[in-house]
């Protein structure tokens, strides 16, 4: 019971510019979004953990939009940008300022989430630098993670919206509560 | 001076990875491997009738089928073993009825979600197209689910269990219905907590490769329990244990499900790459995971107590149903803790504590953070506010009058533990950790506050559990560790990491222990490759197991080094100290290359007599570079070469952790709507390696609890099937959902490791079921026995309460009682 043959499902030629970098693949109409970028182009960071749209942990953003990538085809985005958590870091590939922020707050354990949390979060602060605690939760309200009781990822938005306004040169207004300690 | 690393919260040393996408999941290796899909039984019970997969050979991809008679045919055809049942990894003399599945269903299924059916192809949506095309057909059988229905046993999970009975279990101390009967106050208490599951944000996963030249087998699997795996995959497959190599890789969560070992994918998938000589990977996607990995929780309890008109327990008798699925591979850990964790930090009097572990046609049952404590804490909880509220007092005061005192310790319960060692306490502080928790939620101040909050139209409600959790459950952990020609430190043990932070955790104790910067030590966890003697990741073990057994063989690596620098700066061993990886003479200003110190680096070529130089360090140590005597060989008696050293740690028994909770609530009076206001947090695990670690573990153990006290269920009908098997349907918090959680620490060392640690994993996951319904009960004024409880479950229970069917409580915070007193004010001013 063991034929081995080729595939031969139809396939079609697609271009994305993930994390700046023009990229290429061959993949059959219905590749996810998610796997085309972990098993088609090898940016493993991306993951999933539910694959029907609910954890979060899928998330990169399409064109600068968070978009869940286990909902996409990766035919549906031929042509687009794709910013992935390999793609957070800064131009000069030391950790960015979500990813600092992670680390000092200490915004994750096992690190499962954490890749649909940062690009969510690199998202939500270009829109909204400056956030109060409960914006910062309420930014994050749309990804799950199992290990961290999220009050360390909350900690982790503000850090980050600082650290932005630090890097900036714009003490900006601070916002109530920063770095370890979120305070109901 | 290297500043002390123990105690420090220093950022962990794991996350530049993780951070930036470069972590190593189960998914993320085998690029090129055939995937696999498995058939899984849609039927709760059924017998399988037959198998046909004459649609499915045309798939283009499709690589191969396997079911129940190949594995037989291997097995008549070489010396594997699975056709037989999986190991029964816990057996115990009161299992009577144990049973173990089949890695693919021989002729009957017992749960939706067993394997039935395994395909290999060139990738997982072929794979599934495949499956789609084999055509399985059953006779339906009917299925046992719920508690209610097994106890019934109108029907038989297997029909040679009688009763649906796999074990029945009776632990006592003392005559405790005599005690009852004779107590001037009794209780009874009818409780039941539904099933819910660890549900790590990454499911299981299985990706092997066969090396036929070498003959080497070797496995990742996303497993907290890799050596064990290792053992399994070599007697399962007849492959010499010496030739598999069992590898954890990063693993996205665990939380007790990916310690239950070898899962049927984890024998299966090693098993298809020998045969294929392919790599071969699978991945569990979220629905398996909800119905083919192991769910834990469901109970019914019978509590009776009988105490004196001061609260204090006399006896107390403690009935289980405890529902363990279709299958008992994990033995009875689970209903054993229940029935001995309950005691908590108090002393029961005489105690009898019975359970009956029952079959259903249910994913199996095994053990989930917290592992049987919740439900044991939920019960005790419970009734020390029925106590309280019977004799109207405050609910602090009875714990304190029942509390375990300082000076008792160690104190021995007379009961034999899940390690299989004596229920005996060796430190904790019980009293003061109450009066911590009431510091820091404001307890006496809250009965002013409620009221105003009634006035206001606002129901509010306070409150609290205290737990005491048996950690660093042996029999034993190892380390490695070894000082390069480099001067890095590299550690290894053997068991796993799923996101605790292990490899900063273990740099610190040894760093602190070699007098390095933590920043040269490297730890490898869970790699058969490194270190091959080990038993898991579970019951809060590794500080205490690992991490001792890393100061251990450290102290060890110490000990040497300073022998080897003290012959080179010939100065006595004891005038010696390490300070940032440079061995020096005490007292003696640091100038590098001075006779007075060494770095650890040169001792550590030193430590290896050399023939061959490959490098300028290595040249120091060639035979006609180091001089000494002609006549004493390179390598002594009884040493050998290498700054390198083995130790473990076995402790004589666990070692208890202890903690309590206060939570305030507040419930709609319309909608019944349950909103968390505060959750404090008060915890002594002991000395404290990395305090920022530890706050993560009690804070994820807090969002869990919050979760199986008000959102998480397993909703099975009554044919079997599991209606919420996704992330839409089983209300797993999101950020919006968990509270912040305010924490203080008590620090009781643990006399019997080194490093006076306790387990602090499962902590925070413990008393939230009792919590919670410890605050909505004092919220509404009736008693809440039945968690998890949903808005419209409290609302009906409102509505019943208001019937009539349901008694009041007497004392709630901010009330006038039934007989016109203000119950909190007498006890409150001690
Ligand atoms: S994997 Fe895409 S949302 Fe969960
Ligand atoms: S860090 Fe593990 S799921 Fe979020």
């Amino acid at each position: 019971m063991t034929p081995d043959r080729g595939p031969t499902e139809q396939t079609h030629d697609i271009s994305l510019t993930v994390n700046g970098v023009l990229r290429q693949a061959r993949v059959p109409a219905r590749r996810l979004l998610s796997d085309c970028l972990r098993h088609d182009l090898g940016l493993t960071g991306t993951h999933v953990g539910c694959e029907h749209g609910v954890c979060g942990a899928c998330t990169v953003l399409v064109n600068g939009q968070p978009m869940r990538s286990c909902l996409l085809l990766a035919v549906s985005v031929d042509g687009s940008e794709i910013t992935t958590v390999e793609g957070c870091t800064d131009p000069d590939g030391s950790l960015g300022p979500v990813q600092r922020a992670f680390m000092e707050c200490h915004g994750l354990q096992c690190g499962f989430c954490t890749p649909g949390f940062i690009t969510t979060i690199a998202a939500y602060l270009r829109r909204n630098p400056n956030p109060t605690p409960e914006q910062a939760r309420e930014a994050i309200g749309g990804n799950l993670c199992r290990c961290t009781g999220y009050q360390n990822i909350v900690a982790s938005v503000l850090r980050a919206a600082e650290i932005m306004r630090e890097e900036s040169g714009d003490a900006g207004v601070p916002a109530a509560g920063h770095g370890r300690g979120e305070r109901a | 001076m290297t500043t002390r690393m123990i105690g420090e919260p220093i950022p962990r040393r794991e996350d530049p990875r993780l951070v930036t996408g470069q972590g190593r999941y189960l998914d993320d290796l085998g690029a090129g491997a055939l995937q696999v899909a498995f058939v899984r039984s849609p039927h709760a019970h059924a017998r399988i009738v037959d198998i046909d997969v004459t649609d499915a050979l045309d798939v283009d991809g499709l690589v191969a089928i396997y079911t129940y008679e190949d594995l037989a045919a291997a097995d008549e055809a070489g010396s594997s073993h699975l056709s037989e049942p999986l190991p029964l990894l816990i057996p115990h003399p009161d299992l009577t009825h144990p049973r173990t599945a089949y890695p693919l269903a021989r002729d009957e299924v017992n749960h939706v979600g067993e394997p039935v059916v395994m395909v290999v192809a060139t990738d997982r949506y072929v794979a599934e197209d495949v499956c789609d095309r084999i055509r399985v057909n059953y006779e339906v059988l009917p299925a046992v689910v719920g508690l209610d229905a097994a106890i019934e046993a109108t029907h038989l999970v297997h029909p040679d269990i009688p009763g649906n009975i796999g074990a029945h279990m009776v632990q006592e101390r003392g005559d405790a219905r005599a005690a009852i009967a004779a107590a001037p106050h009794r209780l009874e208490l009818d409780l039941e907590i539904e099933r819910s599951a660890s549900m790590p944000m990454e499911g299981r996963g299985v990706y092997a490769r066969w090396d036929a030249d070498d003959r080497t087998l070797r496995v990742y699997t996303s497993t907290q329990a890799a050596t064990s795996v290792r053992a399994a995959i070599a007697a399962k497959l007849a492959v010499p244990i010496d030739r598999v190599e069992v590898i954890a890789p990063d693993v996205g969560g665990g939380f007790g499900v990916k310690v239950v070992h070898p899962w049927p994918e984890e024998v299966l998938i090693p098993w298809a790459a020998m045969r294929l000589g392919r790599e071969v990977k699978w991945t569990e996607d979220r629905r398996e995971h909800f119905i083919s990995s192991a769910h834990e929780r469901g109970q019914k309890q019978k509590v009776r107590v009988g105490f004196d008109d001061d609260g204090r327990l006399l006896g107390m008798e403690f009935q289980v149903w405890h529902d363990h699925g279709a299958y008992t591979p994990y033995g009875l850990i689970v209903p054993i803790i229940t029935t001995t964790q309950v005691l908590g930090p108090y002393k029961p009097g005489a105690y009898r504590g019975e359970f009956w572990s029952l079959y259903t046609n249910t994913v199996i049952v095994t053990p989930y953070r917290g592992a049987g404590r919740p439900q044991g804490c939920f019960a005790m909880e419970r009734t020390m506010d029925a106590i309280a509220d019977y004799l109207g007092l405050d609910r602090t005061v009875v714990r304190e009058r029942n509390f375990i005192q300082p000076e008792e310790m160690p104190y021995d319960h007379g009961l034999v533990f899940q390690d299989g060692r004596g229920l005996v306490y060796d430190s904790g502080n019980y009293p003061a950790l109450l009066d911590k928790l009431k510091a820091l939620v404001g307890w006496d101040s809250f009965a002013e506050y409620a009221e105003q909050a009634r006035a206001e139209g606002r129901r509010v409600g306070i409150g609290l559990a205290c737990y005491v959790e048996g950690t660093g459950v042996g029999p034993y952990e190892g380390a490695h560790v070894r000082v390069e020609t480099t001067g890095e430190v590299v550690v290894a043990t053997g068991l796993t990491t799923q996101g605790q932070g292990h490899q900063t955790m273990l740099a610190q104790i040894v760093a602190d222990e070699l007098g390095v910067p933590v920043e040269r030590v490297t730890v490898t966890t869970g790699d058969t490759r490194r270190f091959k003697y080990a038993v898991g990741t579970f019951a809060s073990r590794t500080a205490v197991m690992s991490g001792n057994a890393a100061a251990l063989a450290a102290r060890k690596v110490r000990a040497k080094a300073l022998r080897i620098a003290s012959e080179a700066l010939e100065v006595d061993p004891s005038d010696l100290e390490i300070v940032d990886g440079v061995v020096r003479v005490r007292g003696v200003p640091s100038s590098p290359g001075a006779k007075t110190e060494i770095p650890l680096s040169t001792v550590a070529v030193l430590s290896n007599p050399l023939r061959y130089a490959f490098d300028a360090e290595a040249a120091r140590a060639t035979q006609f570079a180091v001089g000494g005597s002609s006549e004493e060989p390179p390598v002594a008696e009884d040493d050998e070469p290498g700054l390198e050293a083995v130790d473990y740690y076995s402790p004589p028994r666990s070692t208890f952790a202890a903690g309590m909770h206060a939570a305030i609530v507040e419930t709609d009076p319309e909608t019944a709507e349950i909103k968390v206001l505060r959750y404090c947090v008060v915890h002594d695990c002991g000395n404290l390696i990395n305090p920022r670690i530890v706050e993560g573990q009690i804070h994820g153990g807090v969002a869990q609890g919050v979760g199986g006290a008000l959102y998480e269920r397993m909703v099975y009908d009554s044919a079997g099937q599991l209606l919420n098997a996704s992330f839409m349907d089983f209300l797993m918090p999101y950020a919006s959902e968990v509270p912040t959680v305010e924490t203080d620490h008590l620090q009781t060392p643990s006399p019997l490791n080194p490093l006076g640690v306790k387990g602090a994993g499962e902590a925070g996951v413990i008393p939230a079921a009792a919590v919670f319904a410890s605050a909505i009960s004092d919220a509404e004024g009736f008693a809440i026995t039945r968690m998890p409880i949903s808005p419209s479950e409290l609302f009906e229970l409102r509505e019943r309460f208001a019937a009539g069917e349901i008694p009041p409580l007497r004392s709630r915070s901010g009330h006038i009682s039934g007989e016109g007193r203000f119950v909190r004010a007498k006890e409150d001013s001690r």
